[in-house]
């Protein structure tokens, strides 16, 4: 699987998880700002709980504390797969 | 029958649909003995965590079976983080997701604070709420991710109340009501619940113990409005309510079963 697609899976599993969270999907960008999406720690933490069941990876709360955006978290996770 | 009713009976029938199981500690015996049988009778897989006695726990799990549920005595102490994740793991993997976590597992040892050794301290705390902290926090995932979950803690009337020789364990009960708050302030819009139940004296081993070996019992028991202690089976009723989805509104709670003890 080449890197590229990687980041495609993940970007759109990302954006499926926003979406269930209650996101605007007009509104979900790669940089698009979590805080814009109305997109909170729960969620984030709920997001983790998906990356992990996905890919087996654990997100600790430190790395995802410093998760702003939509590309932000698709980069944490890609670096991490 | 009105169209709510029908609705209510359909939701109260579809109580235990989930995808998953209840996990109930320390239900070898006593509290949460009563509670896992009264749970699998709702018709959940019921996983009994016990710490030492196996005799016991098997003893539960067949009185489940008999009784037509299905149960899995499963080996941990709550206070070692490794046992606790194999605990979850072995649990998940026969029965399902924990989507009803009983923290029940709770140990006493009772001493004047003027005297009261470090080590008794620790081990109280450790168990009765670092334990119950632990579990959750691990039961949570799953649980926010079915859109269902009930955290049910047994505290005690102890903790809200003064308790000779009881510091320790008055401060972890007192602590796993206020961590239950907060944790369901957290999870409230999952679908998830977090609730506490505060027993008085309820007529259990460790009670009797209590009542046998100091006047602290005695006290108690007079003190109880209702005049006797309750039943194991009377807190199950309660946990069992609190896990259904007839009590998806209620979260942060802590509901008394203490013959009115706390009023």
């Amino acid at each position: 699987m080449s890197t590229a697609t990687s980041e495609e899976q993940i970007e759109k599993l990302v954006i499926e998880s926003l979406e269930t969270f209650g996101a605007d999907p007009d509104l979900i960008t790669r940089e698009a700002t979590f805080e814009a999406l109305d997109i909170d720690s729960l969620d984030l933490a709920e997001l983790s709980q998906i990356v992990h069941e996905s890919y087996g990876v654990e997100l600790k709360g430190s790395d995802v504390a410093e998760v702003k955006t939509v590309d932000d978290a698709v980069k944490l996770i890609a670096g991490r797969v | 029958m009105s169209t709510a009713e029908q609705q209510r009976v359909a939701s109260d029938a579809a109580a235990n649909a989930h995808e998953g199981c209840a996990l109930v500690t320390g239900a070898s015996r006593g509290i949460g003995s009563a509670i896992a049988r009264a749970l699998a009778a709702d018709g959940w897989p019921v996983a009994v965590n016990y710490r030492a006695d196996h005799d016991a726990a098997q003893e539960v799990v067949a009185r489940i079976d008999d009784a037509g549920g299905r149960a899995l005595a499963v080996r941990a102490d709550v206070t070692e983080q490794e046992q606790l994740e194999r605990l979850f793991a072995q649990v998940e993997g026969e029965l399902g997701r924990v989507l009803v976590l009983v923290n029940n597992a709770g140990v006493r040892a009772d001493d004047l604070a003027i005297s009261l050794t470090d080590s008794d301290w620790t081990r109280v705390i450790d168990t009765n709420l670092t334990g119950a902290f632990r579990a959750t926090r691990r039961a949570l995932g799953g649980m926010i991710r079915e859109r269902f979950g009930r955290v049910i803690n047994v505290a005690s009337v102890v903790g809200p109340r003064a308790n000779v020789g009881q510091s320790n364990y008055a401060a972890a009960k007192a602590g796993l009501i206020a961590m239950t708050k907060t944790i369901a302030v957290e999870v409230a819009r999952r679908g998830v619940t977090v609730n506490a139940i505060a027993p008085g004296l309820i007529d259990t081993d460790m009670t009797a113990q209590l009542a046998s070996s100091s006047k602290v019992g005695g006290e108690l028991l007079r003190a109880v409005p209702a005049r006797r202690a309750g039943r194991p089976d009377e807190v199950a009723a309660c946990a069992c309510f609190l896990a259904s989805e007839a009590a998806g509104y209620v979260t942060g709670s802590t509901l008394y079963v203490d013959g009115g003890l706390a009023a």
